[in-house]
């Protein structure tokens, strides 16, 4: 069963997105085979409080909740963090989302790293956005830098228990994070393939080749973006069965039980 | 018609000259993935030496020449797969004139134009009026909607490529990568209505709703499948088509019928 780490819900607050709904949710997933996925709320990256985005979130998958996860937004800036963070876990969510760019946080400092180390204590993983549009698509009023990759190294090095998944990462990025930190480091790093890109350069191979299949997730980045992407990709890599099954899904099953 | 044809109308190859070891690996690549796509031609062009001698985006004579040269070579040694757009700069009017005669006579099927000099300067004129004579379309490399300049390139954006498509009313031109990174919309405004515009579809860009919008905004007869750098995003788009269920002429089209008809008549035929 294919698991789509990486989808939304709700509007996007930089241009319309024709369909946002769990039920287009559901339906492109069915289109695509995708089994299940792990559901954001996507404008509460740009909210000063995103409780009421996650009480949106929660409520909205409820009904399809044996396929859509919740992984509702943490502002660690926000006094009473901790709280919304036990909310998530007593949701079964499998990770909470963290945009330190969006929300004015240092990304590699303390606030941030103490909410990742919080996460992993609660058996959460994080998950980091490098970005959800290319710098030449962005609205003028979007100017928020993409992640930094030392924000990654930051926190995979804060505790053992810390857990991250980082979505829209392009190859550079991925190798520099993993090549940067030890290997018992790199495993605590899972990162999805959307920003990878496959022929004639075959970047997604390649990585598949340097740092290995169970370092990848399969994420769609929906509604944003047509899920079609990432099969497309998967199938003109030339990858063996076993790592293709090992990225739709084995990886991020695996690394929960963790 | 077939439904088996595909033709990639933004291709690209390198040479040993592009300042990649791995160049011809690259080639080989592009070639490997069409096959596995269905891919039945590639329409491609060399971009001088890709920086290594001049600038991607101003490639110099010299560089230009080799470029052709090598894109000739490989169409010869693919035929029927692998066809030229001849590449020039307008900033040496007298080269490209020179270079689309001969790579014209040769066997070349288009022109690309990528970011020497923007869209609307009077120096490209001569370049839309020979394409005009001969039949051959345009393909010109557009930055979705560009709010200022970026550096390595003076790149046209959508309204500039309108104004000289009015004054060539009979050139054909394809805008390069509507899913390149920019601002898609701005453009589909801008060209919706030029008949003289046909939208490439390539580019990394997958964003849910772009189709929609590009056949709503142009229509199938004006949207030519393409790849660009990522043949991954064009084998995602193209599948995103097949599932909106267009009636199969028009996804025809889009695939390869509107390309054979931009193209010079004939040159996809066994």
């Amino acid at each position: 069963m294919i698991v789509d780490v990486a989808a939304f819900i709700g509007a996007y607050p930089y241009t319309h997105l024709p369909e946002s709904s769990p039920e287009y949710l559901l339906a492109q997933m069915d289109r695509m085979g995708i089994g299940e996925a792990w559901v954001g709320h996507l404008p509460s990256f740009l909210y000063r409080d995103p409780a009421p985005g996650t009480a949106h979130l929660l409520e909205s998958l409820e009904p399809a909740g044996d396929r859509l996860r919740p992984v509702p937004t943490i502002h660690p800036g926000l006094p009473g963090w901790r709280r919304d963070m036990e909310k998530a876990k007593d949701a079964a969510a499998p990770a909470i989302r963290i945009y330190p760019m969006h929300q004015e946080l240092s990304p590699d400092g303390e606030a941030v790293k103490e909410s990742a180390i919080a996460a992993g204590a609660l058996g959460l993983a994080v998950v980091l956005t490098v970005r959800f549009e290319d710098v030449r698509q962005r609205h003028p009023l979007d100017a928020a830098p993409d992640l930094p990759p030392s924000a990654v190294r930051a926190l995979a090095r804060a505790d053992q228990r810390v857990r991250i998944l980082v979505t829209h990462a392009g190859r550079a990025f991925v190798e520099e994070v993993h090549f940067g930190l030890t290997a018992q480091e790199a495993r605590r790093v899972l990162w999805d393939v959307s920003w990878l890109w496959g022929p004639p350069e075959n970047e997604l191979r390649k990585l598949v080749t340097t740092i290995g299949a169970e370092r990848f997730a399969f994420g769609t980045g929906m509604p944003l973006r047509i899920p079609d992407a990432v099969p497309a990709k998967l199938d003109l890599a030339g990858l063996s069965r076993g790592d293709r099954a090992a990225i739709e899904s084995e990886n991020v099953n695996r690394w929960l039980q963790w | 018609m077939s439904h088996a044809e595909l033709i990639d109308a933004h291709a690209h190859f390198y040479t040993e000259e592009s300042g990649r070891t791995d160049w011809q690996a690259v080639n080989d690549a592009r070639l490997e993935a069409g096959t596995l796509m269905g891919v039945t031609a590639h329409v491609a062009s060399i971009l001088g030496t890709w920086g290594n001698s001049s600038p991607t985006y101003f490639p110099s004579p010299d560089d230009i020449t080799h470029g052709n040269e090598a894109m000739l070579g490989l169409a010869r040694a693919h035929p029927g797969l692998i066809f030229g757009y001849c590449v020039v700069n307008p900033n040496y009017p007298d080269h490209a004139l020179k270079e689309l005669e001969r790579r014209f006579e040769a066997g070349m099927v288009g022109i690309k134009l990528a970011a020497s000099r923007r869209a609307n300067d009077a120096l490209v004129d001569p370049i839309a009026a020979f394409a005009a004579e001969h039949g051959l379309p345009i393909l010109h490399h557009v930055w979705q909607h560009r709010r200022r300049e970026w550096p390595g390139q003076e790149a046209s954006d959508a309204i500039e490529l309108v104004e000289l498509a009015q004054r060539h009313p009979d050139t054909k031109f394809l805008l390069a990568h509507i899913a390149g990174g920019g601002d898609w919309a701005h453009s589909l405004r801008a060209v919706c209505n030029i008949p003289n515009v046909w939208i490439d579809l390539s580019g990394s860009g997958v964003d849910s709703g772009m189709l929609e919008a590009v056949l709503e905004a142009v229509g199938p007869r004006r949207m030519v499948w393409a790849c660009d750098v990522t043949m991954d995003t064009g084998l995602a788009k193209l599948r995103y088509l097949e599932s909106l269920e267009l009636d199969s002429t028009d996804l025809d089209r889009i695939r390869s019928g509107n390309a054979k008809d931009l193209f010079p008549a004939g040159v996809f035929e066994p």
